[in-house]
């Protein structure tokens, strides 16, 4: 049954192919494939003109609990973590079994790291705000996002908004993490357990943080991993002023998304603080030119106003 | 409803038994008796090995119940996890589906039923999977070929400690070689809560050809049988989620 996992109905599934379904009847027009995960395909379909990320899998129990995530991130809606549900229904392929498949809004957007490169690390600070805001919302609904990592955050655009793309690995809290990736997963390296809870997400989010900044992930090695980890940070210049909130992360300090918010917002205050302190020198200079201005027009205006 | 306890079979290997029985029957009856067979077959990263030499892995998952992958060394870490899920909830849905048929109808699954219904006995189904208690019995191949893939399956069980640990419910592992010094089949690893405890004692490697797969199977089968005569696992021993 499970052990034919080599067989692939993917055959079928061809840009235009027209995919009705089963229970509801709406009607999807293929166009391409956008991703393929370890559960299902997610292809870009059309619904009455609209563009929709629709998700095809064959396994249909893992499918199943993909939407009941969905379905309860739906009822805590007022964050901006995953793409909302809007149909969930079976297909049946020409030949072969019956394959499951639901039906998410489309986000479109452009991959953390080359926005990042593309409009200045300036909004790095920005982001870290949205999504630990983002964090501390699905934690209090009860549920930790477990496969946090660089590959499922999207930034979408005007104005840009952080936004995360899949809900695989959505865990309750108190549970076992469902699904998640070694180098983000503090299990890996040995910095705590994988139970689902808010301080788990937050290791991953610190290593996405640093993970924005290499090229590839890098692996354990002889080096305690926490050592190996710092040091890595420390390289990284633009993180300098997050260090110690980002290392407070990696060893599990931090109780809830909140607390970490505050920090980093903190870091962000003093640094425009900095900012303004160094120029206000110029300000002052300027503002004085300013006055001298206005005071000599009004000087001249005097002259010729008798 | 009583919490219960799932058996599984984890078995290693990378190549073909030539060595006793069918493992294939032996996991039939492995079956019958309550205990899920899952096999992964590791692959040679230089694609070596002929294809055919690899059936007997799916063969002997199909009528132990369980689930079969093939896999290279360096995904196997996420493989045993994986197989090891996915066969929990493939054993506590076929469970369901029996409750199911009961209610429905003979004909009834799980997939005659629309999305919003399955998803609610998915939830149960997954409850199940979180709480109920799971003692799995790794069954390493440790004869010559597997010389430089221990160190990685060694890593990789240790790892689904972690994992499986995470749950709510409790997990006991015990692990055996085949073949054994003087036996088809010897154990390394005494049921234990964690997999930490084998890093000291992993197995050392047997020279010669022989892959007694069956046998192994086996040997398996009465350590599950051998730890609830001599030891109680709690108050729920011995019985399946089929009285839950």
């Amino acid at each position: 049954m499970m052990g034919k996992t080599w067989s692939k109905p993917e055959q079928w599934l061809r840009p235009g192919l027209k995919i009705v379904g089963k229970w509801h009847q709406n009607e999807y027009v293929l166009k391409r494939k956008l991703g393929q995960g370890a559960i299902g395909t997610v292809y870009l379909c059309e619904m009455n003109g609209q563009l929709v990320a629709l998700k095809m899998s064959e396994k249909n129990t893992s499918m199943t609990m993909e939407v009941n995530v969905l379905k309860s991130l739906e009822k805590a809606r007022d964050h901006c973590l995953g793409p909302s549900l809007l149909d969930v229904d079976d297909w049946q392929p020409p030949h072969g079994p019956v394959l499951s498949f639901y039906v998410m809004e489309y986000i479109q957007g452009e991959p953390l790291r080359t926005f990042l490169q593309r409009n200045g690390t300036d909004w790095l600070g920005v982001f870290m705000l949205q999504l630990l805001d983002d964090l501390d919302k699905l934690h209090e609904a009860g549920w930790v996002c477990g496969d946090l990592k660089l590959e499922n955050l999207l930034v979408t655009n005007t104005p840009p908004r952080i936004r995360w793309i899949d809900v695989g690995g959505t865990t309750k809290i108190g549970r076992a993490i469902k699904e998640y990736t070694e180098f983000y997963d503090r299990g890996y390296w040995g910095m705590g357990s994988r139970k689902a809870e808010p301080s788990y997400d937050l290791f991953a989010f610190a290593m996405v943080c640093i993970g924005l900044f290499y090229a590839s992930t890098f692996e354990r090695g002889k080096q305690q991993p926490e050592v190996l980890i710092r040091r890595r940070l420390h390289r990284v210049q633009t993180l300098r002023p997050f260090e110690a909130c980002i290392m407070k992360a990696i060893t599990g300090k931090y109780r809830s998304a909140k607390q970490m918010h505050q920090d980093i917002s903190h870091v962000l205050q003093q640094m425009k603080a900095k900012k303004r302190d160094s120029s206000s020198s110029d300000a002052f200079l300027m503002e004085g030119a300013g006055m001298l201005l206005l005071a000599g027009g009004y000087y001249l205006l005097s002259l010729f106003i008798p | 409803m009583k919490k219960g306890t799932l058996k599984q079979i984890l078995l290693i290997t990378d190549g073909c038994s030539n060595k006793g029985e069918d493992p294939a029957a032996t996991a039939a009856l492995a079956r019958e008796q309550g205990i899920t067979v899952n096999v992964i077959g590791i692959l040679e990263d230089d694609h070596s090995e002929e294809p055919d030499g690899l059936m007997e892995v799916e063969n002997i998952a199909l009528s132990g119940g369980g689930v079969s992958q093939l896999v290279y060394q360096q995904a196997l870490s996420q493989t045993v996890q994986m197989v090891t899920k996915q066969a929990m909830t493939q054993t506590l849905q076929g469970f369901v589906n029996l409750e199911l048929q009961q209610i429905l109808g003979s004909d009834q699954t799980m997939e005659d039923l629309a999305p919003d219904k399955r998803g609610e006995i998915m939830e149960v189904v997954e409850d199940m999977g979180e709480t109920c208690d799971l003692e799995v019995l790794v069954l390493v191949d440790t004869s010559a070929s597997m010389h430089d893939k221990l160190p990685t399956v060694k890593e990789a069980l240790i790892d689904l400690s972690i994992s499986l640990n995470a749950r709510i419910g409790r997990n006991r592992f015990c692990m055996l070689q085949f073949p054994g010094k003087r036996r088809d089949a010897e154990k390394i690893l005494d049921w234990s809560p964690k997999f930490d405890a084998v890093s000291n004692s992993f197995p050392k490697l047997m020279s010669g050809g022989v892959t007694p797969t069956g046998p192994a199977i086996r040997e398996a089968m009465h350590q599950f049988g051998r730890k609830s005569l001599l030891r109680s696992f709690g108050r729920n021993d011995g019985q399946d989620l089929e009285q839950a």
